[in-house]
Parts: C-alpha cells; structure tokens; sequence
C-alpha cells in the first residue's frame, strides 16, 4: 500500500499537468462545441445543439481556409517527401563532405519559423523601392515580375509552399538518410552479382526496405500541413483573412482571439472538424500502408 | 584483350566521375538554397538604410558595412526585453518538464504499483492528441484565472509532453533491474538513487531532451500570441511580428533583418555546438511543431 502511494506520488505532478491542461480541456472542447450562442463576458451559452458546426461550415472565411489547407497538404506533403528521397539518395551515394551537407540541410529545423519566414518575404515581396531578389531572378531568365507577398493568388500559394517545403525538409531528409544508411549491404551485393540494373535496385530492394519510414513521413507530413499556421503569419501577417490565406489552425485561432475573436465554440466547432479530417486521412494512410508494407 | 579492359575500366570511371558531379552539383543548389536566407539576413542587416533602399537591383555584397542596424534594434525597440522573458520563459518551463518528466518516467520505469499499465497507457492516448484541440480550453481557463500577461499563463500549459516521458522511460527501463535491487538492499532511498544512479547514467538522453524543449520553447510562437497582449511579456516570436507590424517604421527592412539575426543566433550556436545530439533526437521521434 506504501509503496503504491509512493508511486503516485512521482507520477503526480505530471498527472496534475495533463489532467489540467490535456485531459480537462479535451472533454472541455466538445463541450464547448455543442453550447449555442455562449458569451465569452458573461460564461452563458442558450442552447445545445450542432449550430456551432453549421455556422462554422457556412462560414466563407472557414471555407477558403479548408481550400488553403488543402491544397497546401496537397502540394507539400508529395513534393517534399520526393525531395527528401532524392536528396538523400544523393547523400548517402556521397563520402566527402557528407557531414557538412548533412549539416547544413539540417539548419532550418532550429531556425524560427517567424524571423526565417519575414527574410522570405524580403525576397519574395515586390514593392516601389525594389522588385525584391526572386523577382530580380525571374526578370533575368526573361519572366515578368509578380508580387509574391501581395499579389495573385497562385503566387502567394506558391510562397507558402515553398517556405513549408524549406521548413520541413530537415526532418524528412533526416529520418531517410538513416533509414537509407540502414539497409543491410548483403541485399545490394547480392543484386550486383546478379547483375541487377540500378533502377531495378532501387525499385525492388531499396524503396521496399525503406517504404515504413516513408509512411511514417507522408502520415507526419499529412498531419503537420494540415497543421499549418505560423508559416503563412511569418509570410503574410497576422490578418490572414485579408490575405485569403488562412488556414484551418489560422482560422480557430482567429475566431479564439483578436479583432474578430470571443468566440470560442465556433473555435471549437473548427478544431473538432480539423480533428475529424486528419484523423480520418491518417486512418486511411495507415490502412495503405499496412497493405503495401506487407508485401 | 588487355586493351578492352583499360577500355571499359575507363569509361566505368568517366561514369562514376559523371555521376559524381552531378550529385555534388544538385545537392550544392539545394545547400544554397537552404543558406540563401541566412546569407541574405545577415547581409541586409549591414547594409545601411539608404543604401538598401537606393538599390532597385538588390547588390550581394554590403559596400559599407555598418552595425547601426544592431544598435537600432536594441535601441528603438524592446528586443533584449522580449530577449530576457524568452531566456526565462525557455529556463522555467524546461526546468519544470525536466523535474516532472523524471518523477514519472521513474515510477514507470521501476516503481510497481496498481493500475499501472492503464495510466501508461492512457498517458500513451495523450500523444496522440493535438495542441489545437486542448488550446482553446487552456485560454479560457488562463484568462478566467487571470493569468494573462503572466509568466505563470505562459509556463504552466507549456511544461508537460508525454513523448518525453515516454522517452526516458524506455531508456530508465535499460539499467539492469539488479542495480537497483543492490541499492534497496544497502538501504538507499529511491530518491537518491534516481538522483545519483539513474540520472548520471541516463544523462545523454536527458541532456537530448532538455535540448529538444528548449528549441521549442525558443520558436513557441501560437500560445504565447494567445496569452499576452501586453509587450512588456512578449517572446522573440511575438516580438517579431510586432516588430514586423508596427516596429522600426515599416520601410526599415536593415533594421529588421538585424533584429532577425540576433533571435536566430542563439539557436543557432546550440546547434552547432550539440549537432549530433539534436540530430540523434530528432531522429528518434521530434517532429516539427
């Protein structure tokens, strides 16, 4: 009996910290999301029902940002996973300079995603003093130039992109280069005696030894990006609305807090939908997975 | 038959030569790619204001290099301010995670008590929650507490992460269970031989830890913008975009840049410093964000 209640005893400051501020506020969320009309001021809500989930799905705001979102995760997550791949191929074909390389890729996953993302916008921004660096590049192959920051849609998008794909590289390019390095030698021996073509190499012995780790990178890409937020603040300022490039994330947060906040079942009603959509995808990624891994 | 063999020995090296210099040449564009911004922030942060705004065609070196830009950002906004609260906000928080993640990661390591694979596993459940969905409850209990603009509200909700805890267990679990059966039977507490057994031996996992929180607490941006409004307890990611929003006057991009410069820095240096471990860490389950 002591020695149960000393157990606890070491267990209980984190106990106290998850039931507080993980637990509570779970069950707390879907709460939240069913109570109608609450009021932040006076913590009194009129009803119960699914309004919530019916305002925030009618809500144009929620609706271009689920687009965003989209087409971010569906942009980022196979470009960068494939970037990964090639980069670590190279990598791992590599001897000199391997570390240095390895270094230097790894760099953006401890830079601030704010401060990084304000020097992409210098370079991508067009204003009256300068057209901005990329836009100096695209004139010298012949192109006209575009405000990333401020301009068309596409252009924006493309921005982000490539900011999320800079910023979550290091990882993917990690994970597989161990992965890569991980693979027992006997397999490639043995196809080189046989006289295996590189392709055929590649296709039947390397992707299929390191195809856990990719799952495990398209379901953790898939989840972050959908995920995403503080790249497109960096990129465009805290009034995505204005910019047309909120994201999901973006959009709870904004109904939580600031000029257009005081709302927090809207908030929750979004974050249960967020929930709801990234579940379901992992879920569907995990079942390919399971298939094509097994085989 | 000599002659063939030289023959086909050297175009297998012209290959190899080939291929070679390919890979060194696309992984050279994508190493570019990735220091451009660096380069790119800390040459405009030496570029005087003038200078920067009289070239339409941004030049790639700074003609006069200058350090005013640095003096600026200390001076004209509050950025050893956001500078110290990050230090204490980052020093706090990974103390704390450090202290509660070693109690529990023991009691599940070698304590035996009732129920406890189904709190260890409950705790597992916990991982796979997302921060999105348990910040909008933290808000309003911070701001019914009152502890906004705190350094309390911004600490508390920030300490735990299962994932640690999980971590440590699995590495306090590999100390050989007779160690500890030795210490009981010399009469030694179990608090002194986490602290002076366990801890010493699993110190590089420890030390991976606190390196990968202080990383995130360093970039923490989403909930301290949620709970301060007041400036005097904004973070360095805060501080940024405040800077960006209505900081030097919004033409002053050098200004900028050298405040940008000096919030990267230190994390920077850690990394350099620590390479291998954050990397090794990293590998073994951080995730961005």
């Amino acid at each position: 009996m002591r020695k149960n209640l000393k157990a606890w005893l070491y267990l209980l400051p984190a106990i106290l910290f998850l039931g507080f501020f993980m637990v509570y506020p779970l069950v707390d969320v879907l709460v939240y999301s069913f109570e109608e009309g609450y009021n932040s001021a006076s913590q009194t809500f009129m009803g119960v029902g699914l309004y919530n989930y019916s305002y925030v799905l009618h809500d144009p705001y929620f609706l271009q940002a689920v687009k965003n979102t989209l087409i971010l995760v569906i942009i980022t997550v196979p470009v960068s996973t494939g970037l990964a791949l090639l980069i670590s191929l190279g990598l791992n074909s590599i001897k000199k300079l391997k570390e240095l390389y390895q270094t230097v890729y790894f760099l953006p996953y401890v830079t601030n995603t704010l401060a990084v993302g304000l020097v992409f916008m210098i370079l991508f921004k067009k204003t009256p003093y300068t057209d901005g660096m990329v836009n100096m590049l695209i004139k010298l192959f012949g192109g006209s130039s575009v405000d990333f920051i401020d301009g068309p849609y596409w252009a924006k998008m493309f921005v982000l992109c490539f900011y999320t794909v800079w910023i979550v590289l290091p990882f993917k390019i990690l994970i597989l280069t161990s992965a890569l390095a991980s693979v027992n030698e006997d397999y490639y021996k043995a196809a080189k005696i046989d006289g295996a073509s590189k392709w055929r190499v590649f296709t039947r012995i390397t992707l299929p030894m390191i195809s856990p780790m990719i799952f495990y990178l398209v379901i953790t890409g898939f989840i972050g990006a959908f995920k995403a937020y503080s790249d497109a603040v960096a990129l465009f300022g805290t009034n995505l609305n204005a910019a047309k490039m909120n994201t999901i994330v973006g959009y709870v947060y904004d109904m939580l807090y600031g000029d257009s906040g005081g709302y927090p079942s809207y908030a929750s009603a979004a974050a249960l939908i967020l929930f709801a959509i990234v579940f379901t995808i992992t879920v569907i990624n995990l079942l390919i997975s399971k298939k094509q891994v097994s085989v | 038959m000599k002659k063939e063999f030289e023959r086909i020995e050297r175009a297998e090296k012209n290959r190899r030569l080939a291929k070679n210099i390919i890979t060194y040449t696309l992984l050279t564009i994508w190493a570019l790619i990735v220091l451009f911004p660096f380069y790119w922030m800390v040459l405009s942060s030496i570029k005087s204001y003038s200078s920067y705004n009289s070239e339409y065609v941004p030049k790639f070196i700074a003609e006069a290099p200058t350090i005013q830009n640095y003096v600026e950002a200390f001076t004209a906004v509050p950025l050893s301010r956001y500078f110290t609260n990050t230090l204490i906000f980052t020093v706090i928080t990974t103390a704390l995670m450090l202290v509660v993640t070693v109690l529990a990661a023991f009691a599940f390591a070698r304590l035996d008590f009732k129920g406890k694979n189904l709190v260890f596993t409950l705790f597992l459940a916990l991982m796979m929650i997302p921060s999105e969905l348990v910040i909008i409850t933290n808000f309003q209990t911070i701001t019914n507490l009152g502890m906004r603009n705190t350094f309390a509200g911004l600490i508390l909700p920030s300490v735990t992460s299962v994932f640690y805890i999980y971590l440590l267990k699995e590495n306090f679990e590999q100390i050989p269970e007779e160690l500890y059966k030795a210490a009981k039977v010399d009469g030694t507490s179990d608090l002194k031989y986490l602290t002076k057994v366990m801890i010493p031996i699993c110190r590089p996992t420890i030390v991976t830890i606190v390196i990968l929180k202080i990383i995130e607490c360093w970039n923490s941006y989403v909930w301290p913008r949620l709970i301060t409004d007041d400036k005097a307890y904004y973070l360095v990611s805060n501080g940024i975009q405040e800077i960006r929003e209505n900081g030097f006057g919004r033409e002053n991009i050098p200004a900028m840049m050298a405040a940008v410069v000096v919030i990267s820095v230190p994390l920077i240096i850690l990394f350099l410093v620590f390479r291998r471990k954050i990397m090794a860490g990293v590998s073994r389950g951080g995730t961005k964000g």
